[in-house]
């Protein structure tokens, strides 16, 4: 299967001060379409850092990124936000939707950044909704939905411009165990049904034993790269 | 985005904060509304002057005394005194072509009928000012040759005085008492009606020159002297015949300026409108400070919008917003928000005028190029005063705006 994220030596160095933070340090992973990925580690080790470059949030100092096959490492600006548009779909701890706009306009948004006419935009952030299980709110706030449901309603705006790949920095990280668990359900399901690539940042290993495979960052370096525990039973027992 | 999506979102974001909308705005309100206001009734005033010098005619030429053409030096008051009755007797006698000369003198006072009093101004004059004002009699005569001759106490009424002090009976015959001297009234003016500036041209009595200067206000000089040239193509040589008249009857020497001053309608005219242009231009360097001044509190909302944003922004460029995007988003807010204030400022602006029509009893004019600059301008303060905050908001790194609190 053909690689959707394709890190080369990807090295990012903040300056604080005058002191220089290397906060990546030559990571080169790749991760092939359809996959499901949780990245793990302690704090600071990184794990946000790499979300934010392959997704295009952000551009490293050095190395190399190829997004499906697409070099985009020297990309910035608007070039940036257009892959974003097309290719990424961000799912964040603090949920972050717009806390003035319903669940479907919310779900909307990044249509119409990519110029998807009016009824289209409607129609898909409808369908997204109720592939997330919340078809019948989608005229409520944020602050009218539960967590879980935020999160879900922040998933729906991620899947909705069909992207390459979700990224998810810490999803369950503001969810209690239940709610994470749906959320973890829903993500499988995508990835299963879809077929749809999905990296997740996770400090917690239950969560991280719903992937497949599981990359472990250590002061921006990865120290290991698995088969999730999950797999590895399955594999035991076949 | 579309433009429709744009307008949206920025309307929306505005009616979040009505209140502090409205404040941001006050600004170009009161801006665009002060610029429309100030012209309407400058523009009415100088109509209503224009109209009334135009119903005078063009044969008409007046002499003040001083020289008030350029202005700015002032004049002792030898100056201010220097036309005599003689001066206008001479008129009459030596330029040719003229047609009529009233010289005028005035006081003001309270005049006493009856048991009513009415505060008016009083115009010493004699015969030839009816044809010269062109008034017309309503009832009685006007005051005569011999009544000027003989400083006779007689009076002819304004209609407004009339109406004031004989409120139900014809006061031809009856006695009005100025300052003490009972005058016999001999007949009444028909109204004219307002003239600009709200003054009320029947709201005076007329009485012969000689009993105003005898009687009433003690001056032997006059306030002006009216002149009815034979015809409008008489005009500019009875104007240079009687200042060469003048000048030689008050000895004055080649090198010394006029001590009076003669003008025909067209330069009154023109000296109106250059006023009134004076006045226009100084109203509008006002409005447009403020304005400006309503731009700096828009940059200052904006600028404070896009701080409790931030996250909002970064949200934006996570789900693929361009820095044009973010830019136009707040740039269309800044704009919404300086026309929303430009068109409430035409409506008070043109409500102003109208109110200022009704309550002072002017004449007011709405200028269409005054809605349309004020509001141009007030659009250009919001692109301008919007671009910086919405700029700034742009270049937000999307990272550390998502992660602002
Ligand atoms: N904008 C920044 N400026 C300076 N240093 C930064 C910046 N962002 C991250 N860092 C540093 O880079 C390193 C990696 O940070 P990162 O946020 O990627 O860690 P993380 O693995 O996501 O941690 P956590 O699990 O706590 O979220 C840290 O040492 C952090 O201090
Ligand atoms: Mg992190």
């Amino acid at each position: 299967m053909s690689a959707v994220i394709d890190t080369r030596k990807l090295r990012k160095v903040y300056r604080v001060g005058a002191e220089d933070v290397v906060a990546l340090d030559g990571v080169s992973v790749r991760v092939r379409s359809g996959e499901s990925v949780a990245v793990m580690g302690p704090s600071g080790s990184g794990k946000s850092t790499f979300m934010n470059l392959i997704g295009c949030l952000d551009q490293p100092t050095s190395g190399a990124y190829f997004l499906e096959g697409q070099d985009v490492s020297h990309l910035h600006g608007d070039k940036l936000a257009e892959v974003r548009s097309r290719k990424i779909g961000f799912v964040f701890q603090g949920f972050n939707l717009l806390s003035r706009s319903s669940a479907a306009e919310n779900v909307e948004l990044p249509l119409t950044y990519s110029g998807v006419p009016h009824e289209e935009r409607r129609e898909r952030a409808a369908s997204a909704l109720k592939a997330v299980g919340l078809g019948h709110r989608m005229n409520h706030l944020p602050s009218e939905l539960s967590g879980g449901q935020q999160q879900r309603v922040a998933i729906a705006r991620a899947l909705v411009n069909d992207p390459a790949v979700i990224l998810a920095d810490e999803p369950t990280g503001n969810l209690d165990s239940h709610s994470s668990e749906e959320i973890m359900r829903l993500f499988l399901r995508l990835n299963d049904e879809r077929g749809m690539t999905i990296v997740i940042v996770t400090h917690e290993h239950d969560i991280a034993n719903w992937t497949a495979r599981i990359v472990t960052f250590l002061d921006g370096h990865v120290v290991d790269d698995r088969p999730s525990a999950q797999v590895a039973a399955a594999r035991g027992s076949a | 985005m579309t433009a429709g999506g744009l307008l949206r979102v920025a309307w929306q974001s505005l009616v979040r904060n009505p209140f502090r909308s409205l404040l941001t705005i006050l600004g170009i309100i009161i801006g665009v509304g002060a610029v429309i206001t100030s012209m309407a009734i400058g523009a009415g005033a100088q109509a209503a002057v224009q109209a009334q010098l135009a119903r005078l005619g063009s044969n008409l030429i007046v002499v003040v005394p001083g020289s008030i053409i350029t202005g700015g030096v002032q004049l002792g008051s030898g100056a201010r005194q220097s036309l005599k009755i003689a001066d206008a007797q001479a008129i009459q006698q030596d330029v040719p072509d003229v047609a009529y000369v009233a010289p005028q003198s005035g006081t003001n006072a309270q005049a006493v009928a009856g048991g009513n009093n009415w505060a008016t101004s009083i115009t010493g004059t004699t015969p030839d000012w009816l044809q010269v004002e062109s008034y017309t009699m309503a009832s009685g005569r006007f005051i005569t040759q011999a009544d000027e001759t003989s400083g006779a106490k007689t009076a002819v009424l304004g209609a407004t005085v009339a109406q004031n002090l004989f409120p139900s009976s014809d006061p031809v015959g009856k006695t009005v008492i100025v300052k003490n001297v009972p005058f016999l009234i001999v007949g009444v003016l028909a109204a004219k009606g307002q003239s600009g500036f709200g003054r009320d041209q029947d709201d005076q009595i007329v009485v012969p020159l000689s009993a105003m200067q005898l009687r009433l206000n003690g001056q032997n000089w006059l306030g002006v002297i009216l002149i009815s040239a034979d015809s409008p193509d008489a005009v500019d040589s009875v104007v240079s015949s009687t200042e060469a008249l003048l000048r030689l009857r008050h000895g004055l020497t080649p090198r010394q300026p006029d001590d009076f001053s003669v003008r025909n309608i067209a330069n009154v005219q023109q000296a109106a409108s250059a006023t009134s242009q004076v006045q226009s231009r100084l109203l509008a360097g006002i409005a447009a400070v403020s304005l400006v001044v309503g731009g700096i509190g828009i940059m200052n909302i904006m600028l404070v919008s896009v701080t409790e944003r931030t996250r909002e922004i970064g949200i934006r460029m996570a789900v693929g917003a361009r820095e044009r995007d973010i830019l136009l988003q707040f740039l269309v807010e800044a704009v919404l928000l300086s026309c929303v204030g430009g068109a409430i400022g035409v409506a008070a602006g043109i409500g102003a005028a109208y109110a200022t029509a009704q309550g002072a009893g002017w004449q007011v004019l709405i200028v269409p190029a005054s809605v349309l600059l004020s509001f141009g301008f007030a659009a250009a303060v919001g692109i301008v005063f919007g671009f910086y905050p919405a700029r700034r908001a742009s270049q937000l790194n999307p990272i550390e705006a998502l992660r602002h609190e």
